[in-house]
């Protein structure tokens, strides 16, 4: 068998090295075209008529005069009369026609009555939910009453972290094209390879008719995974309207209303501990909605998974609002809210510094070293040592600064992938696969692991990606993107070379073997004036072009990519105590990603990962309104995101130390975006003197806060 | 969004004689920023907009005899990038400022700042201007009200309002003038914003046949705005307060105190005003003021932290004044 392996860290020319984004200048000019951009010829529009009530029964729907309208191609029903409806904005009908303002007309030319049905939007407020609420088990390790009473401290705390949407500046949608027995669709996926067969199978054809495309896409964060209720209608209405392409896209409001949501968790954790802060019980009890299909559970105590005795009691409440979709790392940014937040609040009562209490602790971790480095790295870059300060000792002025910290874990092993390194007689070379570059720089990566292996600078590279007919690639979910096409690129390129290697070393005098791929030759190792340039050996493959695949097994990983990472972030605010209102002074984020790719993208992922942990932290959250049922901000101005002046300096580390290079590829996308959230609500205790409960940490709550300590 | 007839005046005379007597059969297109919007969310449906972008006699920005002349038609923009708004009106530079848009600040015109319907989100999702339910109850008092009014409220406008210009210009004792097919008027900033009593009546004491022509503003008061806001890019103050005080050597000969987004309209903090008057800035006089600003607050159940936010509001815009930053 070949050897896989990395070259070894010293000898990499490009992988690990900050190389810019092989489609950044395309992106930024605004040449790149998303498929939402995309107007081919004879294009129809659609539009969704959406349930207006969080509850309700369709009992009748009548579509004759939008069929009627001129213009107007293909009409569909959705929800026929008798549906019962679980959510506001729901699919009730779709639409076809030859412009977008027909369509739109059309939807209400249709004729829907429906029977108001009680509902529940809200979940805070446990009592209200009622039976709706539905508790699991309780689960219980060690002595958790025994762990209380020997404990030297005991803290409690309420926390609260609430729904946020994905958000994406792209919504969800495609154009989709359905013509005889063939189905083109083009689609905003982060699933080129997959969503081709979940739509075959709900038109009931052959999966080999469906083909996928997709260029760019204007972020998923993990809602846009498969072909979805608007798809699947605008392909029949393609279909019903002689074939033509049909774009149907989410307005924003239906993209906040229903495209997605990460669930929030409330509830009370409970701590007991040594004086020295080594913890030795956990109490929680929380609950969350993810929407009506109930809410995830949070993997809590969260990292410290090693905490002798623990009780733990959650509920999912069902609500009748747009329902859960995976949000960047499912369950972890609450799990570590919950948890982080506790320590801090641990931390704090000790009169501990919550370094020491996280570093102690870290033996309750699956990686005391990992984070115990982490956290020594990070408070370097923070300057914690002389800048931290104990709980709301923050000085006399009304500004007031302070430090959190917060630690987290993600798993984001490789997912299938086959690629195929094509090395032609011309020199060119192409890798294919159906993968997808989620703007997080995959497309980049391929070609840096390609041209790595085969001694060839970057722009040698040509990938092909967003086409299902490439070889299968996984979907881009829970960080497993990287690891999965490294992998699937390396060994493609690795077995091409090795063709490569056989066809020209009869000319070269040499066994294959003996021969290696530098800087643009092929030549014989240790005789390095025995070669021939790129371009003269591929020559002597005469007419046929080297095409061999190579294959990432999810279950059978190997050694070039590995699983399992932690990180530390930290936050630095300042509070205007008068105003209630937090600013955003510093983070740092110190992360494991073991063998980096590129520098450059690595870093982009882990800058994202803070500001969007930012804006969960600082301003994001979906308002729901009792009365109405509604979503009250189903905009981009109510539902607030943070901007440039927001989010304040941002330093990244990223570990690239001998053992953690060793282990190989590991994701990074959904790590990145976990901790901030909780170290910023840390900071913000730690500045005022008193826990804000619940994110996002606007100046209502923080006044709040404020006021309930001084009262 | 509903088919609209489209019309391209280039004198206020052609643009007055396009407009009608009922809101929807016409209605003036600046730059367009909030009217199209709420067309295209069908929150507002006009028959016809009158654009007044090339109208030019709408435009410029001047002093002549001691005060301030700004065309309706002027970018919000134009008035940041005017020096003597920036030295003399510091108030209206920082409201305008405030809005953290350059694309909106480019095309956003001060006649559509001061014209700009309320952002409530019942509003704005279609439950009426007064926003009520579909038994006719107010949906605020009981619902999401964290950005609405604490002040003025009673008559069921619950809203604030949107315009950052409006409180600066009536602490600047500014005039506004309109314009009509019959006569032009003059109309007091303080006047000019009204709380609305049913859900067709307007904010404004604009009629629908008429146009903002232009705003003049008096010289010769110290001034400042300052805004509270929860995010630095593109977003709503939470609370503001503009003032502008009359000097007499060191002491305050008579001081206008008006609070923003806390009302359904700039909202007149008289007691404030008195609390000054007569006296010279001090910490303790700043506080004294900023007290008497809020008293009579009606927060409601989520919106108390508002009261606090224009305290503040008030002593930081009157500390800029005193430290001489404005
Ligand atoms: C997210 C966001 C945040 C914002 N933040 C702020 C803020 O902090 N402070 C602030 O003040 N604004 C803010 N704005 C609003 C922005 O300033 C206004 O949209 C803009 O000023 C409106 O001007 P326009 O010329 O585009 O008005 P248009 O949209 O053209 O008109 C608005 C209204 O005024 C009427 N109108 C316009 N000109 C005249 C005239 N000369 N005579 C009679 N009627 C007229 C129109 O008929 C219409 O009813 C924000 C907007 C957004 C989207």
């Amino acid at each position: 068998m070949p050897n896989y392996n990395w070259p070894p860290q010293g000898q990499r020319r490009l992988m690990g090295k900050r190389l810019s984004r092989l489609d950044g200048i395309e992106k930024a000019s605004g040449y790149a075209k998303y498929a939402s951009d995309l107007n081919p010829p004879n294009l129809l529009h659609g539009a969704l008529l959406t349930a207006p009530h969080a509850h309700c029964r369709v009992t009748s729907i009548d579509v004759s005069e939008a069929k009627a309208m001129q213009g107007v191609t293909s009409v569909r029903v959705i929800a026929p009369a008798g549906t019962e409806i679980q959510w506001r904005g729901a699919e009730v009908a779709a639409v076809s026609a030859t412009s977008e303002t027909i369509a739109l007309d059309a939807l209400k030319k249709i004729k829907v009555q429906y029977e108001v049905l009680p509902h529940l939007v809200k979940e805070e407020d446990l009592k209200k939910a009622g039976p709706r609420a539905k508790a699991a088990g309780e689960q219980l390790t060690g002595d958790p009453d025994q762990g209380f009473k020997e404990a030297d401290v005991v803290v409690e705390g309420y926390y609260g972290i609430p729904v946020i949407t994905h958000c994406c500046l792209e919504p969800h949608g495609q154009v989709v094209e359905w013509k005889s027995d063939a189905v083109n669709m083009f689609p905003s996926t982060q699933n080129v390879t997959g969503i081709g067969g979940d739509l075959a199978k709900a038109l009931e054809l052959p999966a080999t008719q469906v083909r996928v495309q997709m260029n760019h896409i204007g972020g998923g964060f993990g809602s846009k995974f498969v072909s979805d209720r608007w798809g699947i209608e605008a392909a029949h209405m393609s279909k019903e309207s002689g074939g033509r392409p049909v774009k149907l896209f989410l307005d924003r409001e239906t993209e906040l209303t229903i495209a997605g949501v990460r669930p929030s968790c409330f509830g009370k954790v409970k701590l007991g501990a040594k004086k020295d802060g080594t913890i030795t019980t956990w109490e929680s009890d929380t609950w969350a909605t993810g929407g009506h299909g109930g809410g995830g559970s949070p993997p809590i105590p969260y990292v410290f998974t090693n905490i002798p005795n623990q009780r733990k009691a959650h509920s999912a409440v069902s609500i009748n609002a747009g329902g859960v979709r995976a949000w960047r790392a499912p369950n972890h940014q609450q799990a570590c809210f919950m948890t982080d937040c506790a320590l801090e609040d641990l931390a704090a009562k000790l009169n501990m510094d919550p370094l020491d209490v996280f570093a102690k602790n870290a033996d309750l971790t699956p990686r005391p070293e990992v984070y115990r480095n982490q956290l020594r790295q990070a408070a370097e870059l923070m300057d914690w040592k002389k800048k931290w300060h104990p709980r709301g000792q923050s000085g006399s002025g009304t500004l007031k600064r302070g430090l959190g910290v917060a630690i987290h874990t993600w798993q984001g092993g490789g997912h299938d992938s086959k690629a195929i390194c094509r090395i032609n007689p011309d020199g060119t070379v192409e890798v294919e696969l159906g993968s997808q570059d989620l703007g997080t720089g995959t497309r980049t990566a391929i070609a840096i692991v390609a041209a790595e292996t085969l001694g060839l600078p970057l722009n040698a590279i040509r990938v092909k990606i967003g086409d299902n007919q490439y070889p299968p690639s996984g979907a881009s979910g829970g960080s497993t993107t990287i690891g999965g096409v490294s992998a699937s690129t390396r060994k493609a390129s690795v077995n091409s070379l090795e063709k490569l290697f056989a066809a020209v070393a009869p000319s070269l005098g040499a066994q294959a073997d003996q021969l290696e791929a530098v800087d643009g030759r092929i030549q014989v190792k240790g005789q390095a004036s025995k070669n021939l340039t790129w371009k003269a050996a591929c020559n002597k493959l005469g007419a046929t072009s080297i095409a061999e695949m190579g294959e990432n097994e999810r279950r059978n990983p190997g050694s070039l990519i590995s699983a399992g990472v932690g990180g530390v972030q930290m936050a630095e605010v300042e509070v205007d105590t008068e105003t209630g209102i937090v600013r955003m002074i510093k983070s740092v984020a110190v992360q494991d990603c073991g063998t980096v790719v590129n520098l450059k993208t690595a870093e982009s992922q882990v800058y994202g990962g803070c500001i969007m942990s930012i804006a969960a932290a600082l301003l994001e959250e979906r308002v729901m309104d009792e009365q109405t049922g509604r979503v009250l901000n189903p905009d981009m101005e109510f539902y607030k995101l943070s901007g440039i002046g927001d989010i304040g300096e941002i330093v990244v580390k990223m570990n690239m130390e001998k053992e953690y290079d060793d282990r190989g590829v590991i994701g990074l996308g959904e790590p990145a975006a976990i901790g901030l959230n909780a170290a910023i609500g840390n900071a913000v205790a730690n500045a005022i003197g008193v826990r804000v409960s619940n994110a996002p940490f606007t100046p209502d709550r923080v006044l709040a806060a404020l006021e309930g300590r001084t009262a | 969004m509903h088919a609209f007839e489209y019309a391209n005046p280039t004198t206020l005379k052609d643009a007055l004689a396009l407009l009608g007597n009922r809101w929807g059969d016409a209605d003036v297109l600046a730059g367009g920023t909030d009217i199209l919007s709420l067309m295209k969310d069908e929150v507002y449906v006009s028959k016809r907009l009158v654009n007044i972008k090339n109208i030019k006699e709408l435009g410029g920005i001047s002093m002549s005899r001691g005060a301030l002349r700004i065309g309706a038609g002027a970018t919000l923009e134009q008035l940041i990038e005017n020096a003597e708004i920036r030295k003399s009106f510091p108030s209206l530079a920082a409201a305008a400022r405030g809005v953290a848009s350059p694309q909106i600040r480019n095309i956003g015109t001060v006649g559509g700042d001061l014209c700009q319907r309320p952002r409530c989100w019942y509003y704005r999702g279609g439950n009426g201007l007064l926003a009520k339910g579909a038994n006719g109850r107010p949906l605020v008092p009981n619902g999401e009200n964290k950005y609405h009014a604490i002040f003025g409220h009673e008559g069921g406008a619950y809203f604030v309002s949107p315009s950052s210009l409006g409180p600066a210009l009536v602490a600047l004792d500014a005039k506004i003038k309109l314009a009509s097919a019959s006569g032009t008027r003059e109309v007091e900033a303080a006047k000019f914003f009204v709380a609305p009593a049913s859900d067709t009546a307007r904010e404004t004491a604009l009629l629908p046949n008429e146009i903002v022509t232009e705003i003049l503003v008096p010289a010769g008061m110290r001034n400042a705005t300052y805004e509270v806001r929860e995010k630095q890019a593109l977003d709503w103050p939470l609370a503001t307060a503009s003032v502008a005080l009359q000097m007499k050597g060191n002491s305050v000969a008579s001081a206008k105190v008006v609070l923003g987004h806390v009302a359904p309209t700039p909202w007149l903090a008289a007691a404030a005003g008195q609390a000054l008057s007569g006296k010279s800035l001090s910490d303790s006089t700043i506080a004294e003021a900023a007290d008497a600003a809020v008293q009579g607050a009606k927060p409601l159940s989520q919106n108390k932290y508002k009261v606090q936010l224009a305290r503040v509001a008030v002593k930081r815009a009157l500390t800029e004044i005193a430290r001489g930053r404005a």
